[in-house]
């Protein structure tokens, strides 16, 4: 294998956009620094002779190591995490590692997908593998190379040494006969105990262009003739597009095209992440973004109300018809809707014990509802994709989660085999869940083959913001028996949502009670959701636990010590068999962040301090949030967390991971909020949709690791939900008010709004 | 359409543009300088911080026609090496996670530390309360500014 096998005929496709300079995952000009810090001697990289050692790692023979990240980033640090697992094996000197994001290849590179806080945890076998069997592969080339057994021969750090003989050399020096060989397969993996790499921090291989503002994002892509597009889209949920006088709109500089375009034909099966919300398009395209910006404003455009639509939805849980219903939708409407439906009979999801005899002989019943709004993503990038589609292929580059869901919806609508796709996956600002979805990659791609042109959609702040694809609207009811003694005895919750259910039937408390119930319904709606963050635990975390903590306080119990008990109760003896969590590790992470916050401390008093803890996506997270008045309003001060995710990769990445994800907590459970009149958002950019700033950040959070050795499983989204929880529970203690429906800043301020 | 000449980055460009076109767009469109972020449009989000003169400011409402031959700092021309003080510091303390808003935020906050060199905790939030992270690295950024700082 002399060269990396490349397509020709994408690369002579590429080569434009490439000379151009606009070259975004392969601007090879940054290269040459990341190859080593101490080496910055130019290197004419297209010019390397990568040997392909196995589909993530090339080698050149000056011993240049190249680890191809899989997974698109979208600020979870896989760009660095990943390789990481990849260097753990390959014994390499991780400051002279070259990472660059890999192609979308699926055979060569795994499932490729960003989401579900799984990244790492489909990785960890396959990278550490690859690693592995790339080290004992270039054993062998020496082995062969220099006539010895490959018994006899050690690496260290990318050099290889045969002692008895004293001969050295680098990888690179065999890598061209290591890629000749075939990969083998069952090595030995490194001990967990004893990892060079895992487990010991390292800098995001990223940081230097992020910070002196390298191209590295969808948003930043160029190439010579590229048009920028944008797309008018109805002012309403429930409206759609009649039709339109664009003669201003075309006479204004730099306007190429205005036309109309059908992003899915009539009777399209859409795939689980095929989610739109328009499918009529109004798509202006011009020279640059200002211009096509200002020409949209003169637009003349006739809008109807849709009436109900049906479409044909295989998405978990296989085919389904879905009738999209007609109307122009308020929030206020929907609330009082959702409270009408939650006295209705419902869908049963679990029951154990007889709760409903449990709940007749209550000597107390105490009973909560909880509610939530839609919420925005808002990544601070805004949707956009590049695409450049011909007759006979399409390129198409920007951020998303998942290519493997794109391609083949790419392919059915534009017609081509997928493997005249090529999906190259840039740097993402932000995904949160909404980048799962595709129509914009769609969109884009349709406007160049419609314009013969190479083409950049761009979305504006408002178009992002009100487009759709919403964390739900939830509620829940949760009702807990306690007999005379004040035990609990039966535990009900009867959920739903606009339009899912958020319920996790098989969560804790089930498990731990003898007589459970858990019951859920839907409302349909024509406002598009989708997943955000943690989706459907963000909101279950909330209501759940300040149920819990109101359950606990009635019960005369110390909040923890009360879930301990119920934890205790649920591994000793559980009720059912179909329990997901595990009780022993939830257990864990609350005796840990009630060491770590010296819950009981009386220096703490001074703090109004409030737990939660969940688990989601095999991961365990409690925190203790502490509360103090700021400028009379509740702050949460400090934060103390404790995670059990297994092994911890990159621990000081996933401190700020979590961190990170407090703050996102905080700010989503007190200001965050969008909402409909008449079918319209209310909220289009951000001076109406309240984010949460630095002033309003706490000072301190404290990020505790359980320290086990179990594979790594999610991280990106369980500390999330739980901190819903325990900001609601800290402001309990803060203001002796309890904060039912989210955002929470609605019960603080002097006069809380109707419903929401 | 007007020309305007600019003075950016300690160079001189030549664009034509509409007067009314944000600096921002000049900068992404025109002149292919696309570390400055486009956000929100509206200076509600701070991703398009740059410096006029020493002053952080949001580009994306900041009309070409408004510059005059005030001086233009961008993320690219903060430092030739990517070693200005702030900038070092956002490395050494890994602040960035999805990274879209850095440029923004270590713009506003180089121009911070430009008028002031020990800046109180109040005084850091005052001037970067303009910024928005959706990841969440606030304590990040503090912390860095504060590193940033006393290396100074």
């Amino acid at each position: 294998m002399e060269k990396t096998p490349t397509n020709h005929s994408r690369r002579s496709f590429l080569k434009t956009s490439v000379l151009a300079g606009g070259g975004l995952m392969i601007s090879f000009s940054w290269l040459p620094k990341f190859a080593s810090a101490g080496n910055a001697h130019a290197l004419d990289l297209p010019e390397l002779q990568w040997n392909e050692i196995t589909g993530y790692i090339k080698i050149t023979p000056d011993n240049i190591i190249k680890i191809l990240n899989p997974n698109p980033e979208f600020g979870q640090n896989v760009m660095t995490s990943l390789p990481m697992m990849v260097a753990e094996e390959l014994d390499i000197d991780w400051q002279k590692v070259v990472v660059e994001m890999g192609p979308h290849d699926n055979v060569k590179l795994g499932p490729q997908f960003t989401g579900g806080s799984n990244s790492i945890r489909m990785y960890w076998k396959p990278l550490r593998e690859a690693g592995a069997a790339a080290r004992s592969m270039l054993i062998e080339a020496a082995a062969q190379t220099w006539g010895v057994p490959a018994e006899e021969i050690t690496t260290k750090e990318g050099i290889l040494y045969h002692e008895k003989s004293g001969k050295s050399g680098t990888y690179g020096s065999v890598a061209a006969k290591a890629a000749s060989l075939p990969i083998p397969k069952g090595i030995k993996l490194n001990n967990a105990k004893q990892f060079n790499v895992v487990r010991h921090s390292k800098k995001n291989v990223e940081g230097v262009k992020i910070v002196t503002g390298k191209p590295l994002f969808g948003m930043d892509y160029t190439t010579e003739g590229m048009l920028i597009a944008m797309i008018e889209h109805p002012p309403a949920f429930g409206m759609k597009l009649t039709s339109f006088d664009a003669t201003e709109t075309l006479k204004m500089p730099g306007i190429k095209d205005v036309f109309r375009q059908q992003l899915y034909p009539d009777g399209y099966e859409q795939a689980g992440f095929d989610t739109r919300t328009f499918n009529e398009l109004l798509v202006v395209v011009g020279n640059t973004t200002w211009e096509v910006m200002n020409a949209r404003k003169k637009l003349k455009v006739n809008w109807e109300p849709i009436a109900d639509t049906k479409e044909v939805i295989a998405g978990r849980g296989g085919k389904k018809e879905v009738v999209v219903p007609a109307g122009l939708e308020s929030s206020n409407v929907q609330m009082a809707k959702m409270i009408e439906q939650a006295k209705k009979p419902a869908q049963q999801l679990r029951k154990d014990g007889d709760p409903e005899t449990a709940f007749k002989n209550a000597a107390t019943i105490i009973e909560r509802t909880y509610t939530a709004p839609f919420l925005a993503h808002n990544c601070m990038e805004p949707m956009n994709f590049f695409a450049h589609v011909t007759d006979d292929q399409a390129l198409v580059i920007g951020p998303h989660q998942a290519p493997g869901w794109i391609e083949p919806t790419l392919s059915k609508i534009l017609n081509l085999p997928a493997d005249k796709i090529e999906i190259r996956m840039a740097r993402m600002g932000g995904g949160f869940g909404l980048r799962a979805y595709g129509h914009y990659v769609t969109e884009a791609a349709l406007i160049s083959r419609k314009v013969k042109a190479p083409v950049k959609l761009v979305y504006s702040r408002e178009d992002d913001m009100t487009y759709g694809i919403y964390r739900p609207m939830y509620t829940a009811t949760y009702r807990a028996a306690l007999d005379a003694n004040k035990n609990l005895i039966a535990f009900h919750v009867k959920g739903g949502g606009i339009p899912e259910s958020p319920i996790h039937a098989n969560r804790f408390p089930a498990g731990a009670v003898d007589n459970y119930l858990a019951e859920s319904w839907e409302l349909p709606t024509n406002i598009t959701i989708g997943a955000f963050r943690a989706p459907r635990s963000n909101f279950n975390a909330a209501a759940e636990q300040s149920f819990l903590d109101e359950l606990a306080e009635a019960m005369g119990k110390d909040p923890i010590d009360f879930r301990l008990e119920l934890l205790k109760r649920a591994k000793e003896n559980p009720v059912g068999k179909n329990n997901e969590y595990d009780a022993d590790r939830y257990a864990g992470v609350l005796k840990l962040v009630k060491e770590k916050s010296g819950w009981k401390n009386p220096a703490n008093n001074k703090y109004s301090r409030g737990v939660a803890a969940y688990f989601c996506h095999n991961s365990y997270a409690a925190h203790v949030v502490d509360v103090v008045k700021k400028d009379g309003q509740p702050y949460v001060e400090r934060v103390f967390s404790a995670m059990d995710c297994g092994i911890v990769i990159n621990p000081d990445a996933a401190t700020n991971m979590v961190q990170g994800a407090v703050v996102d907590g905080i700010g989503n459970a007190l200001y965050g909020r969008l909402s409909h009149k008449d079918g319209m958002a209310e909220q289009n950019n951000f001076t109406r949709y309240r984010m949460i700033r630095m002033r309003e950040a706490p000072k301190k959070i404290e990020v505790h690791f359980v320290e086990n050795d179990i594979d790594p499983t999610g991280l990106g989204e369980p500390p999330f939900p739980p901190i819903f929880g325990a900001v609601a529970n800290a402001i309990y203690k803060n203001t002796g008010k309890r904060v039912y429906n989210q955002p929470y800043m609605d019960a603080l301020n002097s006069t809380p709004k109707a419903g929401f | 359409m007007a020309t305007y000449e600019l003075t950016i980055n300690g160079k001189q460009y030549k664009v034509d543009a509409d007067p009314s076109t944000p600096v921002l767009w000049i900068l992404r469109d025109h002149l292919d300088m696309v570390g400055t972020k486009f956000g929100c449009g509206l200076a509600q989000c701070g991703a398009c911080t740059i410096h006029l003169g020493d002053m952080a400011t949001r580009s994306c409402v900041l009309p070409v026609s408004s510059i005059g031959n005030q001086e233009i700092t961008t993320i690219e021309g903060l430092s030739d090496t990517g070693d200005h003080p702030v900038q070092k510091a956002w490395v050494d303390l890994d602040v960035a996670q999805c990274g879209y808003c850095q440029a923004g935020q270590i713009m506003t906050a180089a121009a911070l530390l430009k008028r002031n060199k020990n800046p109180s905790d109040e005084e850091i939030a005052s001037a970067m309360d303009g910024n928005i992270c959706r990841c969440g690295t606030y304590l990040r950024i503090k912390a860095a500014v504060k590193t940033a700082a006393a290396s100074l």
